[in-house]
């Protein structure tokens, strides 16, 4: 009986001295842990070791989202699809919302995909850090990558959702016109602007868990001081001035103009791509001071 | 030889409080945002606000190939010094210079997600781990091997019992091929044959010339597998040597918690639907509790269990290992009239005292494991649980111990104190 146990012991000999071949060791070391100076640069080298986890995150994203639903990722086009049909029976055909000339339905759908997107990815990313706290606490790894996984997961759901906007075309007859040539450019200033803003409030909803409470109502007013259920057109002149400060606003009608050919609001690009471009700094720079309490405030 | 680690100065300052925040609030934060979007904005500190240093100077070189145990009470630093080592959370003050790749493993199973089945977890948890996915692909078989959950690889880990969700996260880790492990107490989980493979698993990571920073409140664990051990006490290194000495260190300061270990919960104690473990205590003959046993003294093992179902005949046993891990006897009760004389229907709370005599074992430190079993099965083992109390033993050489008045080293793992008897065979000049 006691054996049993002393048996298992005997498996457990003291440790020998090793004989294998020592590993030589790099003259400068591989990592110095020391405390940060306040202006703390991406350590692109770091994120690029990682970014096999950029694509495990987003891709467990995914996964997990859909796993146990019956409908799985027929989800990702249910939602604006929904949405589209319920702006257009109350918007379109009871308020008359104007729609620049566009059948509503196509109108509504080209702009709720990009917000659905952004908003998504916004909030998705502005609350990953707090969501993957058991990482955080547990293991190293550039933080940098969980925000931007929650992004990329979002971005993969925008373009299976639209596949559907594809056929929608088809169905209203719209042809695509050279401003079709721009459309990638949308995408990745919506991709970098969502980014931006999910970097900032992740990092901040870390310290203050009231960020990610009025997230959600703050994304709902958001839209509606974006050009989604009407044109820009709908905006007294005196006030567009004003009106596309909002970056949303350029990429929104720049998704409309590349895919329905309108003329473009230069205007209002550049002003959300200059916006963007600062706003990526600034929450890169933020995040990266909160960066290294992460672990001890989360 | 150059250290792979060198670890200087490091100190850590948590502040208390709400949860580290500093008594800074968002409205604050955001004001001083405003202000300056790019000044220093980190946490202003509360004045008044209480701080706690974790770690204080703490300084040590680990070598390439060197296993080395982090021991200390809780409280200690050990966990912030692994924290820091494995940069989840940065240093106050202080450098730590690494030569190598770092894995850390704070827990088994980190990042693994209930709805994701064996095979996905594999891959995500080993990306967490800083492995490649080429890496995992390459090892995946071993890995699988390694975990024995073939049957299961396609079910979500929700699914799993602990025993094979804790199997598979450990061959995970177990197959990264770090220059430096560290590791954090992974080892208190799963069943006895489980933990004697990771072990082994784990002594061979240092043969194969790895350096293993290994923490852990499992002594005899510690000198098996780390010639070398640091103790903190208040976040500084009070010990560092070698590990049978450190642990000796350790246990002498603890001998009173160590003398007595309690399952206050049946649910949570070891053991099966028949027995479970309830308590092993060690006492004086007159049942005080005792850690420092004089050599000469003495020392009563009380093993309490429950017997949750009739039917079985029940002995009680245990294990003493020293510090080394070296078995210095074992001891059960296998007494005919032990086995057969007791009342088979009987349910309930039983002890069973054993005393060990006086000089019997050695100076040192020990630890007791102990068991139920029904011998007459086979022996089948109902409950078990390893290295749950530990004693020392010193010899405060009046003379009347088996050391006599020679006070130098000793060697042996018991000295009894045997009689000697020498007389004259012959008398005057010895021929050749």
């Amino acid at each position: 009986m006691s054996e049993t146990i002393a048996n298992e012991r005997a498996g457990l000999s003291p440790p020998t001295p090793p004989n294998a071949p020592r590993p030589t060791l790099p003259d400068e070391p591989l990592v110095v842990i020391r405390p940060s100076k306040s202006w703390v640069a991406i350590n692109l080298r770091d994120l690029w070791a990682y970014r096999e986890l950029l694509y495990f995150l987003a891709w467990r994203d995914i996964k997990v989202r859909y796993k146990q639903t019956a409908l799985g990722l027929l989800w990702v086009v249910m939602q604006p699809l929904l949405l589209t049909l319920i702006f257009t029976v109350f918007l379109g055909r009871l308020a008359r919302v104007p729609s620049d000339g566009i059948p509503y339905p196509l109108f509504i759908f080209v702009g709720l995909l990009p917000w659905t997107f952004f908003s998504n990815a916004v909030s998705n990313s502005g609350t990953s850090l707090v969501g993957n706290s058991h990482l955080i606490t547990k293991v190293y790894f550039p933080r940098l990558i969980v925000p931007a996984a929650a992004v990329l997961a979002r971005l993969m759901d925008f373009l299976v959702a639209f596949t559907i906007l594809i056929g929608m075309l088809a169905f209203y007859g719209v042809a695509p016109t050279p401003n079709l040539l721009l459309l990638p450019v949308m995408a990745l200033l919506t991709t970098a602007m969502a980014l931006g803003f999910g970097l900032l409030i992740a990092a901040l909803n870390v310290r203050y868990r009231d960020v990610g409470v009025v997230l959600p109502v703050l994304l709902q007013l958001w839209m509606f001081v974006s050009p989604i259920l009407y044109p820009t057109s709908l905006v007294p002149e005196s006030w567009r001035g004003l009106y596309v400060l909002n970056p949303v606003v350029g990429v929104i009608d720049g998704f409309r103009a590349s895919i329905l050919g309108h003329p473009f609001n230069w205007g209002a690009l550049a002003i959300t791509a200059l916006a963007t471009v600062f706003l990526l700094i600034y929450s890169t720079y933020t995040f990266r001071r909160y960066e290294k309490d992460f672990a001890d405030v989360i | 030889m150059k250290p792979i680690i060198e670890v200087e100065g490091i100190a850590k300052r948590y502040s208390l409080g709400t949860g580290g925040a500093s008594y800074q609030t968002l409205r604050d934060a955001l004001a001083g945002m405003a202000k300056a979007p790019f000044g220093r904005g980190r946490a202003r500190k509360g004045a008044g606000g209480e701080t706690l240093w974790a770690l204080k100077d703490v300084n040590f070189k680990v070598q390439p190939g060197e296993a080395i145990g982090v021991i200390g009470h809780n409280g200690a630093g050990k966990s912030t010094l692994l924290k820091v080592l494995s940069r989840i959370t940065e240093p106050t003050a202080g450098s730590i210079k690494l030569y190598g790749r770092v894995v850390s493993l704070l827990e088994v199973g980190t990042g693994f997600h209930p709805e994701l089945t064996g095979r996905e977890n594999i891959y995500l948890n080993g990306a967490i781990l800083g492995m490649r996915r080429s890496e995992i692909n390459q090892k995946f078989d071993e890995i699988v091997a390694f975990s024995e959950i073939e049957k299961f690889l396609d079910t979500p880990v929700k699914h799993y019992s602990s025993g094979m969700y804790t199997r598979l996260a450990f061959a995970v880790a177990a197959h990264l091929e770090p220059e430096i492990l560290v590791v954090d107490e992974v080892l208190a989980v799963g069943d006895a044959a489980f933990q004697r493979k990771c072990m082994n698993k784990m002594r061979d990571v240092g043969q194969q010339g790895r350096t293993v920073i290994f923490v852990s409140h499992n002594m005899p664990a510690i000198v098996r597998l780390c010639p070398r051990a640091i103790m903190l006490e208040g976040g500084r290194v009070i010990e560092d040597g070698p590990a049978h000495h450190v642990t000796g260190v350790y246990l002498g300061t603890t001998g009173k918690m160590f003398s007595e270990r309690v399952w206050e919960q049946q649910a949570a104690a070891p053991g099966d639907e028949t027995v479970r473990l309830r308590a092993v205590r060690l006492k004086d003959a007159a049942g005080q509790p005792l850690g420092l046993v004089d050599i000469r003294q003495p020392l009563v093992v009380e093993i309490e269990y429950d017997v949750l179902r009739p039917g079985k005949r029940l002995s009680a046993g245990f294990i003493c290992n020293n510090d080394e891990g070296v078995c210095a006897f074992s001891s059960a009760e296998v007494e005919a009239e032990t086995i057969y004389g007791q009342d088979i229907n009987f349910t309930g709370r039983r002890v069973a005292r054993c005393t060990i005599p006086g000089n019997l074992l050695a100076e040192g430190t020990f630890t007791v494991s102990a068991a139920v079993y029904a011998i007459l099965d086979g022996p089948h083992i109902h409950a078990q649980e390893s290295d749950i109390v530990g004693f020392r033993v010193y010899d405060p050489a009046e003379g009347d111990s088996a050391r006599g008045i020679y006070t130098g080293p000793v060697a042996g793992v018991v000295r009894p104190r045997l009689a000697w008897e020498s007389v004259p065979v012959l008398e005057g000049a010895v021929s050749r």
